[in-house]
């Protein structure tokens, strides 16, 4: 049994210390927002944020967050109203929409601790989440956008 | 666990039927007819025909008939129907429709609900239009009725039916409230359809209707399919396309906590638990002994090897895919030949989302139903049925979201496993493939080797046209079998982007078959045959311009003399790009293709570091007309992603095998295009609203493999002639 907080509640789950963190919140805790994409930490469709740092929940063993704050795309907005979100529908970026999870939640970081970033730094933050629709351009152009709101 | 062994066994003997029986034959037809009746029957919203339903609060629910998977059919065909109803696109809300052929089947691609090649818009164009009108319609004999006028009377305004003579309106609303669906549905002909001049929502980029669930996490794709009672699978399949399971030693396997079953199947083994984690971790420790199919030993780089020569060897004569005039004897004549081969590789979907299903066969085992993301339902309930040896009515699929299709979700493979896992359980099945599954159970774009001549005449015109190409039938893998058959062996899949519409009177295209009856795992890939097809068309074009002195896009002008809407793209795309301005250290290539009817030019602008290779894309242009445009940003949005998923084709994608297997698993072996990899890239839109509307999902792709080519040899005065252009390629060119 391992305790931590996901998106600002205590949870116990009862799975072994190493279930992937993806696993736990995605099937144990029905938080399907986060995606499966690689398993191997190389596309960033399963984008969370640990302690506030964007990390690969594929590659985050269950053990390692407890005690921690864990939050899911479902927690960042209660109704899809976050700054990046208005911005991925004004952009209108997704197509399939699969990997748009762990691109909203890798950027969330980036303005976090960067509000204003340049084009580069978008880029280099963002080179570890894979959309295989194509959707590059126009995620650039809603960070930048999202960025531009206070 | 005894009772998992006995239905094992007969699971096992269903699978061998059903697998011999895995014959892709699409029946079309209404096999769930009376399916959408009770769909209807149970919602809130009056019926006013199959397609549209009306609330009393005005809120407008059309059905969206095609498989999003990001395409944005389910906007764009209700766009359709909302603008014949007259609607308030406000208030309408789109839902998936049910599967229902006959109701809801593409006209487009045989009356069936298979979402491919781009056939949705143009496909259901006409359908959608009068399905709109005729709603429309059902509501002015229901409000003419009510005020005992004539119909003729009365006009539309969105959701609003007007009678203006006694200056009174009836909500759209109001109306569903006693309007009745009628038996026969009016007659709605092409007289009755709205002028373009007058389109309030087609032809508007308005919000797709899926955004802001995909942008929350909310949208519900087949990997989020939660069932009550529902058990994990993991399925270790043969890694020799067409292997079967000689014996297992699951003991490891079954000492995981959770896991509840292992099963052998014809092909793989199935490992049954009530976690993901457990199903992952038992599956790793099976030993399974395979015997190896048919593909055993295949190699592809020697494979590779002898289509190049079999390509160059004209005496090794082809299927006649395409002959235009006689362009043997036209070469014989001409002033020069030009000559060039090229290849390209295996390529793999990788689709976002690794395929998934979730499956709840019948007690009696002869139904079930299937929770899947499927561009081709039809084919999945005829699959399905085979496998239950039963029939495909049984077969009750509930259509979700996809994470990518690109032709990996027509063919429904993976089916068969939750099917037998649950019928062998008793309970609600999920399977999941990893990554490497997923991978190794690729069906892809077929590997070719291309021979080309080409005879100009004495005024560099070309007068003959000679295309040779050698691979596989995708079909011959996929089945139909009749459907190859019918058409003499000429797969248009393997071969789709080898007409033209060039102004050259002598064509004369081959298809030399390879590996006939022991093809690789094959299916339809984005743009199928055209991703190669086009680039070599576009590189050898490219080379004979220059070799003649003229500008690349100039010659194509001189070969499109009688097609102004392919020179208005090509003229466009020149100006986007200054196409005619020398550029200091960066390189330009051009291409164009017709796909689908749909024609379309790009040019890319690249760098070369000639040290190692890597190319740097800086800004691709592209313009495109696909007639009556439903949706400009989304037309827009379907160009950008071709381009994108066409560059990561030409630059890096490449799989191959050894000893019968894929070589690649993930994306550290098989990379994909990344955010910095990307170039800027404008698109531009031309619209003919009064035409019909062409393809534009995959019309795009095509483009990238001549641009790539045709850029790298302003870079290095060399011709790279095989695809994907990776940097050791690149090197050895420059070496050579």
């Amino acid at each position: 049994m391992v305790a931590f907080m996901v998106n600002g509640k205590s949870t116990n789950v009862d799975a072994p210390n190493d279930t992937p963190l993806l696993w736990v919140i995605r099937e144990h805790l029905k938080l399907t927002g986060t995606k499966f994409g690689c398993g191997a930490g190389l596309c960033g469709a399963c984008t969370v944020h640990v302690e506030g740092v964007a990390v690969r929940s594929c590659q985050t063993e269950l053990s390692q967050v407890a005690g921690k704050a864990v939050n899911t795309i479902e927690s960042l907005s209660a109704n899809g109203e976050h700054k990046l979100q208005k911005a991925w529908v004004a952009e209108q970026v997704p197509q399939c929409g699969y990997c748009q999870s762990g691109q909203i939640m890798q950027a969330a970081t980036l303005l976090a601790s960067n509000p204003k970033p340049s084009r580069a730094q978008i880029v280099e933050h963002m080179n570890g989440n894979i959309c295989r629709c194509g959707t590059y351009g126009r995620i650039v152009k809603a960070i930048q956008r999202a960025s531009k709101e206070a | 666990m005894n009772s998992f062994i006995k239905d094992a066994e007969v699971s096992r003997r269903g699978f061998l039927a059903g697998s011999t029986g895995l014959v892709f034959s699409i029946t079309v037809g209404g096999w769930l007819s009376a399916k959408s009746e009770t769909v209807l029957a149970q919602s809130g919203r009056a019926p006013i025909t199959a397609w549209v339903k009306i609330g009393t609060d005005n809120s407008i629910l059309i059905y969206a008939p095609a498989a999003e998977m990001g395409q944005g059919v389910n906007t764009s065909l209700p766009q359709i129907i909302a603008e014949e109803l007259d609607a308030d696109w406000s208030k309408v809300v789109v839902e998936q429709s049910p599967h229902d052929s006959k109701s809801y089947g593409n006209p487009g691609f045989g009356g069936g609900m298979t979402t491919v090649a781009s056939k949705s818009v143009n496909g259901y164009h006409d359908k959608l239009r009068i399905a709109g009108g005729q709603a429309r319609r059902v509501l002015l004999d229901a409000a003419a009725a009510k005020w005992g006028v004539p119909v003729s009377e009365l006009t539309t305004q969105p959701s609003m039916v007007v009678h203006a003579k006694s200056n009174r309106k009836m909500s759209y609303g109001e109306i569903a409230s006693f309007a009745k669906m009628p038996d026969a549905l009016p007659d709605i002909t092409p007289a009755d359809f709205k002028k373009p001049a007058n389109y309030r929502i087609v032809g508007k980029s308005v919000t797709r209707v899926d955004m802001k669930d995909k942008a929350s996490g909310r949208y519900q794709y087949g990997m989020d399919v939660q069932v009550d009672g529902m058990l994990y699978a993991a399925v270790a399949r043969t890694p020799i396309e067409g292997g079967t399971v000689e014996s297992v030693k699951d003991e490891a396997a079954k000492k995981v906590p959770g896991i509840v079953g292992v099963i052998a199947l014809k092909d793989a083994v199935g490992v049954i638990g009530s976690s993901v984690e457990a199903t992952k971790k038992a599956k790793e420790l099976l030993e399974i002994k395979w015997a190896p199919g048919k593909l055993a030993g295949f190699d592809s780089g020697k494979s590779m090897a002898e289509y190049q020569k079999r390509s160059t060897d004209l005496n090794d004569k082809g299927l006649v895919y395409n002959q235009i005039g006689d362009a043997p004897a036209a070469m014989k004549g001409a002033a020069k030949v030009y000559k060039a081969d090229f290849t390209s590789d295996y390529a793999y979907h990788a689709q976002m989302e690794p395929m998934n299903v979730t499956a709840k066969v019948d007690d009696d085992g002869m139904g079930a139903d299937v929770w899947v993301g499927t561009q081709a339902p039809d084919l999945l309930a005829a699959v399905a049925a085979g496998v239950l040896q039963s029939a495909p009515p049984k077969i009750r699929i509930h259509q979700v979201g996809m994470g990518g299709g690109f032709g990996r979700r027509i063919y429904p493979d993976h089916v068969a496993y939750a099917l037998l896992l649950s019928k062998a359980s008793k309970k609600p099945i999920k399977v999941i493939w990893s990554r490497e599954d997923d991978v190794a159970a690729g069906k892809l774009r077929p590997m070719t080797a291309h021979h080309l001549e080409a005879g100009v005449d004495a005024n560099g015109k070309i007068v003959a046209w000679h295309h040779r190409l050698v691979g596989e039938s995708v079909i011959g893998f996929t089945g139909p079998a009749q459907r190859l058959a019918a058409a003499k062996g000429l797969d248009d899949l393997t071969m789709e982007g080898s007409k033209f519409d060039y102004e050259i009177p002598n064509q004369f295209v081959e298809f030399v078959r390879a590996r006939e009856g022991n093809e690789v795992a094959l299916a339809a890939w984005r743009a199928i045959g055209s991703g190669y097809n086009k680039f070599v068309i576009e590189a050898f074009l490219d080379e004979i311009a220059h070799d003649q002195k003229k500008d690349p896009i100039a010659f194509h002008m001189a070969l499109l003399e009688k097609d102004a809407r392919a020179r208005k793209v090509i003229e466009t795309v020149a100006k986007m790009s200054n196409w005619s301005t020398k550029r200091k250290d960066t390189y330009l290539g051009f291409a164009f293709n017709h796909v689908w009817s749909t024609p379309a030019a790009a040019v890319l602008e690249i760098s070369l570091n000639k040290s190692n290779g890597d190319i740097k894309l800086h800004k691709m242009w592209a313009a495109v007309n696909p007639g009556l445009v439903i949706s400009p940003d989304g037309t827009k949005a379907q160009m950008e992603s071709n381009l994108v998923f066409g560059l990561s084709q030409a630059l890096k994608e490449r799989i191959t095998y050894t000893g019968g297997a894929i070589d690649q698993s993930n994306f550290h072996d098989y990379e994909l295009i990344r955010m910095a990899d990307v170039p800027e890239i404008f698109v531009e839109v031309i619209t003919s609203p009064n035409e019909k509307p062409t393809a534009m999902g995959e019309v795009g792709l095509p483009l990238v493999g001549g641009c790539v080519a045709n850029a790298l040899f302003q870079a290095t005065g060399k011709r790279m002639r095989a695809m994907p252009f990776t940097p050791e390629r690149v090197m050895a060119t420059l070496k050579a």
